[in-house]
């Protein structure tokens, strides 16, 4: 029987087998291309979507367990409209390759979701297990902390 | 030209503007077509112009500062700019994108073009509206003239195709007049990139498009014993097992399901060789056969030695390193039974091509590779490779396949940044100036970049038995020091073979060599009780050397003292750095300043100062994004990264195993101050700033504890082994 998910607010009949993780199907099924293979381990980021409020790793997620609506980068805001941290990556300049850039912003969208205005210390405690091998760590903290004073 | 390249511009209705290089400059890029006359430029008839570049966007934002070349010459906005990068039916042959040398030297001719164009369309419009070209100017994509007289770059091009092989050069630009070289203008690739929507090469689809995983030996130099198709026969997606000599694939309709055939295949593997072990490290250096070069001699450094009031001697250590992209490699490949097609993040699009042609049996030019951008490569990783697995298995299979590398098979498989021994001589005259200078650098080849003759260069073609072709180069990447000493001599022993496969890391030999040169000036420093810094000047002479450290100086608001700190109970500490990289590219002064957890070992860098001189500054933030993304990547590599293998394979094979840092380690600040040199040409960025850092750490640490650092990675184990 088909799966159905909720995504970006768009219901969907999902092809794949219920163990099959969530990031293949968003990315070869659904066509949303933001979030990224980084590992298939849990350990990069580079994959993260929104189950309802909560930031979780794609990749390692079976599709099958799916039970609340997802959101990914696509579905967070638009080039017309952006999502505050969106726009405060763009003012500050916030990458290099950018692979990992929906990754950092899912998460950091999620940690201002619960803390509207995190500390140095609870910024970089969300930010953790979200790698960055171009070294723009600096600035994302700046691009989040703008999006918190903006907000 | 060819058909491809023709078909677009004749579309597109557009002005072509060719100039010509340099024939030995072609001749040295490969290129084939060199009477043709290069195409650089188009401008279609709705004003936008189009910039062909043989380099490409390794993530960091060149393709912007390229684009700001072109606005600036053709008087054009930065918007209306756009590039195609590492085509090659479009793009011209300029070589791969190594060595921070896009704006170094692929820039000057793009800008060249540029400033061509501008004139071509001055002389155009000219003749049109019947006045000399002198009384002309082009501001906006638009020429103007006396009396009101107007007409734009669209107009001009109007009428269709233009062929203009140029018989002038326009001039171009002094730095006084230019208005978008130097301004940091946002990069082009941001938005798609928040929005997710940026077109990496890990997105690419095609029509009938299949998923192909490549299953690997365990060990170095097994071969295969045999395949067991029947271990997947039961799978769903159209499994298809291909094996070809050592090497084996398969291949499924959806990635998934390829991904679960390749873990299921039954593969048995025989034979193989048995690596020495990581802890076999560096004495295997030393004793490896190796090809001894003399890279440079001035007087008599023996002679030196023996008379000198004080000598000193160290041994530095780096083990293998790895890029570590983020993004696995991915490639796709439509190959065909007389041409193929492939799509790749690789870093050299023309030797790509002509080795993964070689790979399938087809001539050259009858395989057209189109560069996309994948995540950041910081060198060669494992691109190109899996370029080959994408192409062998659509052969195979007869159908365009897609390849992305596993976490394990990126760790596992990319070529490695090689581990490094460097052992240092010095000796000091009663007045504290070196006189002698003896260094002997330990090294396996920084380069195994794909080519044509030589298919075994990549993972497939070796797999096939195919020839390879290495020759050790980048080992003497600054292992010249920038000092003048009056008697030195630098010794390069060249490792005929690696333990483990190695290739470009960003910087080649220079971290490495910087390492040992920097932190040995520090150590000499210390023997004779003086400030690191001055110690550093009284040996340098270069204007622009000197500048990079007096400016670091006062950023960090340096303390002139000798090291170590009298007072060692804060556990704070400070140190410096310099490099020229590659003794001819920007130039780098740097401070760190560092915390020591005595009780743990932990060294946490708090502050990072940086003075910074790459000539003429195209893009102030796209250079302190360099800087930054250096500063980071080089720290992570000081502070954690070791590459482990056991006696079969390498056993780093996921972010636990080779970690890198995260956010809370990162430092606090990285203060950068640039120097702009409007009347230099520019100098690349993308590395420089890298070598320094590990000394500069080193030097901290010995500031705040007075304990040496002469291996990296400064683990907590380490640190506390030299405390003790």
């Amino acid at each position: 029987m088909a799966l159905t998910l909720i995504v970006n607010g768009k219901p969907y009949a999902v092809a794949a087998a219920p163990e099959t993780p969530l990031l293949y199907v968003l990315r070869n099924e659904l066509g949303l291309l933001g979030p990224k293979f980084g590992c298939g381990l849990a350990q990069c980021g580079a994959c993260t979507v929104h189950v309802g409020d909560k930031a979780i790793r794609a990749c390692a997620v079976p599709v099958g367990t799916i039970a609340a609506p997802v959101t990914t980068i696509e579905g967070l805001g638009t080039p017309e409209r952006p999502h505050p941290l969106q726009a405060a990556f763009i003012a500050e300049q916030a990458a290099q390759c950018g692979y990992c850039t929906s990754g950092m912003v899912m998460t950091a969208a999620a940690l201002l979701k619960e803390v509207a205005r995190p500390t140095d210390a609870q910024l970089r405690a969300a930010l953790d297990d979200n790698l960055c091998r171009c070294g723009a760590h600096l600035r994302i903290l700046r691009a989040v902390r703008r999006a918190a004073r903006s907000a | 030209m060819n058909r491809s390249r023709r078909d677009f511009l004749e579309r597109s209705g557009a002005l072509v503007v060719s100039f010509g290089l340099p024939i030995e400059a072609l001749a040295q890029a490969g290129q084939p077509a060199t009477q043709d006359l290069d195409a650089w430029l188009a401008i279609a008839t709705d004003g936008h112009v189009t910039a062909f570049c043989g380099k490409v966007e390794l993530g960091t934002g060149i393709e912007t500062a390229l684009a700001q070349l072109v606005a600036e010459e053709l008087e054009v906005a930065v918007g209306q700019v756009g590039l195609v990068m590492g085509d090659t039916e479009r793009c011209p042959d300029q070589g791969p994108t190594v060595g921070s040398r896009t704006l170094q030297s692929a820039g000057p001719q793009i800008r060249q073009a540029a400033a061509d164009a501008r004139q071509t369309l001055l002389n155009t419009a000219a003749v049109r509206l019947g006045v000399p070209a002198a009384s002309l100017a082009a501001k906006d994509g638009v020429v103007t003239g006396p009396g009101g007289l107007r007409v734009s770059y669209a107009e001009l091009v109007g009428g269709g195709r233009l062929d203009a092989k140029l018989a002038t050069r326009g001039r171009l630009k002094p730095s006084a007049s230019m208005t978008v070289i130097g301004k940091p203008i946002p990069r082009v690739d941001l938005p798609g990139k928040v929005h997710g929507s940026h077109p990496y090469i890990q997105n690419l689809a095609v029509p009938r498009m299949r998923h192909g995983r490549v299953v690997r030996s365990p060990r170095a130099g097994a071969t295969v014993a045999a395949v067991d198709a029947v271990s997947v026969a039961a799978l769903p997606g159209n499994v298809r097992v291909v094996g070809l000599g050592n090497f084996v694939g398969v291949v499924a309709d959806r990635e998934e399901q390829a991904i679960a055939a390749a873990a299921a295949l039954r593969v048995t593997w025989q034979g193989g060789a048995e690596l020495p072990g990581a802890e076999a490290l560096p004495a295997a250096l030393k004793a490896a056969p190796a090809t001894e070069r003399v890279a440079q001699v001035n007087g008599d450094v023996e002679a030196a030695l023996a008379t000198a009031a004080r000598t000193a001697s160290a041994e530095y250590f780096v083990p293998f390193q790895m890029h570590a992209s983020i993004g696995p490699a991915c490639a796709v490949a439509d190959v065909r039974p007389d041409a193929a097609t492939l799509w790749s993040a690789t870093q050299s699009s023309f030797l790509t091509r002509a080795s993964v042609a070689s790979l399938l049996g087809l001539a050259p030019d009858r395989v057209r590779l189109i560069w996309v951008e994948g995540s950041g490569c910081y060198g060669h990783n494992g691109a190109d490779d899996v370029t080959a697995d994408a192409a062998l298995l659509s052969q195979a299979v007869g159908a365009p396949v897609r390849v992305q590398w596993t976490r394990a098979d990126e760790h596992g498989r990319e070529p490695k940044g090689p581990a490094m021994a460097i052992a240092v001589r010095g000796g000091l005259d009663a007045r504290g100036r070196v006189v002698a200078w003896d260094s002997r650098v330990y090294s396996p080849t920084h380069s195994s970049r794909p080519d044509g003759a030589a298919p075994g260069n990549l993972l497939a073609g070796a797999e096939l038995g195919l020839p390879r072709s290495v020759s050790n180069v980048g080992a003497g990447r600054n292992a010249r020091p920038a000092y003048r000493f009056a008697n030195d001599r630098v010794r390069l022993s060249l490792l005929e073979a690696s333990v483990l496969r190695t290739s470009a890391l960003r910087g080649l030999g220079s971290p490495q060599n910087t390492f040992a040169i920097e932190s040995f000036m520090d150590e000499l420093a210390a023997v004779v009780g003086v400030d690191p810094i001055a110690f550093r000047l009284r040996h340098l002479q270069e204007r622009r050397a000197v500048a990079v450290l007096e400016e670091v100086a006062k950023l960090a608001r340096w303390d002139p003292r000798p090291s170590p700190r009298g007072d060692r109970a804060t556990g704070t500490g400070r140190g410096a750095a310099f490099v020229q990289y590659d003794n001819s590219g920007a130039y780098v002064g740097m401070a760190v300043e560092v915390r020591v957890d005595r009780a743990s070992g932990k060294v946490r860098v708090e502050r990072v100062y940086v003075a910074h001189d790459c000539g003429l500054i195209v893009n102030p933030d796209g250079v302190r994004n360099q800087i930054e993304g250096n500063v980071i990547q080089a720290l992570s590599r000081a502070l954690v990264e070791e590459v482990r293998f056991d006696r079969q394979a390498v056993t780093s094979l996921d972010w636990a195993s080779y970690p890198i840092l995260r956010f809370s380690d990162v430092p606090d600040e990285i203060t950068i101050s640039l120097i702009d040199r409007r009347d230099q040409p520019s100098l690349g960025a993308g590395e420089p700033a890298t070598s320094p850092v590990f000394a500069a750490v080193a030097n901290a640490v010995f500031d705040a504890t007075g304990a040496r650092l002469r291996s990296v990675p400064f683990t907590p184990e380490r640190v506390k082994a030299a405390l003790a």
